[in-house]
């Protein structure tokens, strides 16, 4: 989708490159992070495929089309572009803001309008609350929303990404980190991602481009990062507990098993039966198909000689699909459980991770073979 | 009493003269206006010459005003005319400066963002920085008209007329009502020129 080779730019009065001979394929439809510390020429790199930069030699080809023969404005105007102080007019209301490209393009007004709503509701902003609102009436999360709004109106294939919540707080920032994931979910934008927080990268990221002194030094997946840093950069760059950190990596829907259900009329014998057939040391309590918050389990079952009754245990709490690892560890240190259960976002429980499951995916990751 | 009776006496001067002094400054300030507006926004492309052109206002504005129209005088003689360049030439720097610090002072990543969005340098003039830079260049713009209207009685000196005449011929006939008369019309209509330019400034702003 977008490829660099051997792209090189160097600042007037410089002595050397702050981009040296990249050569990088971002596909389409990936979140590419390009992370490294200040100076390291990741903002520069990032600035050269929306021509802001030119390059000093080499060349950058969008679709195969080498961005030197296109338009600048045309070229622009076709990739959103998002950067850490947003950057939203703060004359215009947030309505005019995310109409801007639009209106550039030439769009109808109802065109744009239903736009503008549709883009409004995707970041989680109602628009009639929103839509005649100035910047400065905004908090720091809602402008960034904003600016993601803005970028995407023209629903362009690539975006451009400048450490766009770094400003923000922690907590805003998680969560603006996790919609946007969310977000990208559904709209599988081919995204050039800035930052300096390697968490960030690991979180955000299908590939990560290590960047050193206007050098790539590595590119991988997070995972692959994590289990064979290139060199002894990147290992600071990560600075160890890379098992903790992969655990950040591994979400709760390919760790668990799914788990049967047992209708709550069976007795003990079906249930124990059930319990052998499908593998699972736990069955969940269902009513007309319909499941419960409640379980059975091998070990419950002894209480009981025929009525499921006396074997019935609450599940007392549950984990998302979502959730990673990390957290899944942290719960079952939490309740002093080996086990916890998986529920999906209508809250129906779909399974059960072990711990065993735990340990024994992440030192399969952690002992991966270089990919 | 006495006061009122000499107003009435000359009242029909007294407008005549009130006029003149509108229609001088407000000839002058179309053109500095224009021409300031013009100068501040050309100076942000390059800060040498920003650095120059302000440097130059501002020994412009140094000058005594009596010497600037003074100066004139060889060159375009007297009357309406010199008294208008004099008047632009004075009030630049408020205008030239106020759209520059105005232009220049708005914050980097909003145009970054306008120009990596794909607006055109034109756009970002006209849709982005002129809006952002109006408060500043609509103080600046009350501050030179405010500043010609009092700078304009001078310019009775070298025969434009106005409310000046008044002031002069108070004072060489040691009139103190006419030197009042004059002095208090021209504050009148800076004051109220300047609450017409604030209204205009705040419908603009929203």
């Amino acid at each position: 989708m977008i490829r660099f080779e051997s792209v090189s730019k160097r600042y007037p009065n410089e002595a050397t490159d702050a981009v040296d001979q990249l050569s990088l394929h971002i596909r389409a439809g990936e979140i590419c992070m390009l992370v490294g510390p200040s100076g390291c020429g990741k903002t520069t790199t990032m600035k050269m495929v929306n021509k802001l930069i030119e390059p000093t030699s080499g060349t950058i080809h969008i679709d195969g089309r080498n961005i030197d023969a296109v338009d600048t404005i045309k070229l622009r105007l076709n990739i959103g572009y998002i950067i850490q102080e947003i950057g939203l007019f703060p004359h215009m209301t947030v309505a005019e803001n995310i109409a801007t490209v639009p209106v550039e393009l030439g769009w109808s007004k109802a065109r744009i309008s239903a736009r503008i709503d549709e883009l409004l509701e995707l970041v989680d902003l109602d628009p009639r609350l929103y839509r005649q609102k100035k910047p400065r009436e905004l908090s720091g999360g809602q402008k960034q929303r904003v600016g993601v709004a803005r970028a995407l109106a023209a629903d362009p294939r690539i975006m451009l990404m400048d450490e766009p919540f770094g400003a923000l707080d922690p907590i805003t920032r998680a969560k603006m980190q996790d919609e946007f994931l969310k977000i990208q979910e559904k709209i599988r934008k081919t995204i050039v991602f800035v930052t300096h927080d390697i968490e960030e990268a690991m979180k955000m990221g299908d590939r990560i481009a290590v960047l050193k002194a206007g050098r790539m030094v590595q590119l991988g997946t997070p995972m692959e990062i994590l289990a064979h840093p290139a060199d002894p950069f990147v290992s600071e760059l990560i600075g160890g507990r890379q098992a903790l950190k992969m655990m950040n990596l591994i979400f709760c829907d390919r760790l668990m098993h799914e788990v049967a259900m047992v209708d709550r009329t069976q007795n003990a014998d079906a249930a124990r039966r059930l319990i052998a057939e499908s593998g699972a040391s736990r069955l969940i309590l269902a009513t007309n198909g319909v499941r419960e918050r409640f379980y059975v389990d091998s070990q419950s079952l002894t209480q009981t000689q025929d009525d499921l009754g006396a074997a019935i245990r609450p599940i007392a709490g549950a984990l998302r699909m979502r959730a990673s690892a990390q957290d899944a560890l942290s719960e079952m240190l939490r309740t002093g459980e080996r086990f916890l259960f998986v529920e999906d976002d209508s809250h129906q429980v779909k399974g059960v991770v072990d711990l065993e499951d735990l340990f024994k995916r992440v030192s399969e990751c952690e002992h991966a073979d270089q990919a | 009493m006495e006061f009122i009776g000499f107003f009435a006496a000359r009242w029909e001067t007294i407008l005549q003269l009130t006029i003149e002094h509108l229609v001088i400054v407000l000839v002058a300030m179309v053109i500095s206006i224009v021409l300031g507006v013009t100068v501040g926004i050309l100076i942000c492309w390059s800060r040498t010459l920003a650095r120059i052109v302000l440097n130059l206002t501002n020994v412009m504005m140094t000058i005594p005003s009596l010497a600037l129209f003074s100066l004139l005088i060889p060159v375009l003689g007297i009357g309406k005319a010199p008294a208008i360049v004099g008047l632009v030439a004075y009030t630049q720097l408020p205008l030239v400066r106020n759209v520059y610090t105005g232009i220049t002072g708005i914050n980097p990543a909003i145009i970054e963002a306008a120009q990596g969005m794909g607006l055109t340098e034109r756009k970002i003039l006209f849709k982005i920085k002129l809006p952002l830079a109006f408060p500043a260049m609509m103080a600046g713009i009350r501050t030179a008209t405010v500043m010609g209207i009092g700078i304009g009685a001078i310019a009775a000196y070298i025969g434009a007329g106005g409310l000046g005449v008044f002031i002069f011929q108070g004072i060489s006939r040691t009139n103190d009502k006419m030197v009042l008369i004059g002095a208090v019309l021209i504050s009148l209509i800076s004051i109220l020129t300047d609450r017409a330019l604030a209204r205009v400034q705040r419908k603009f702003e929203r």
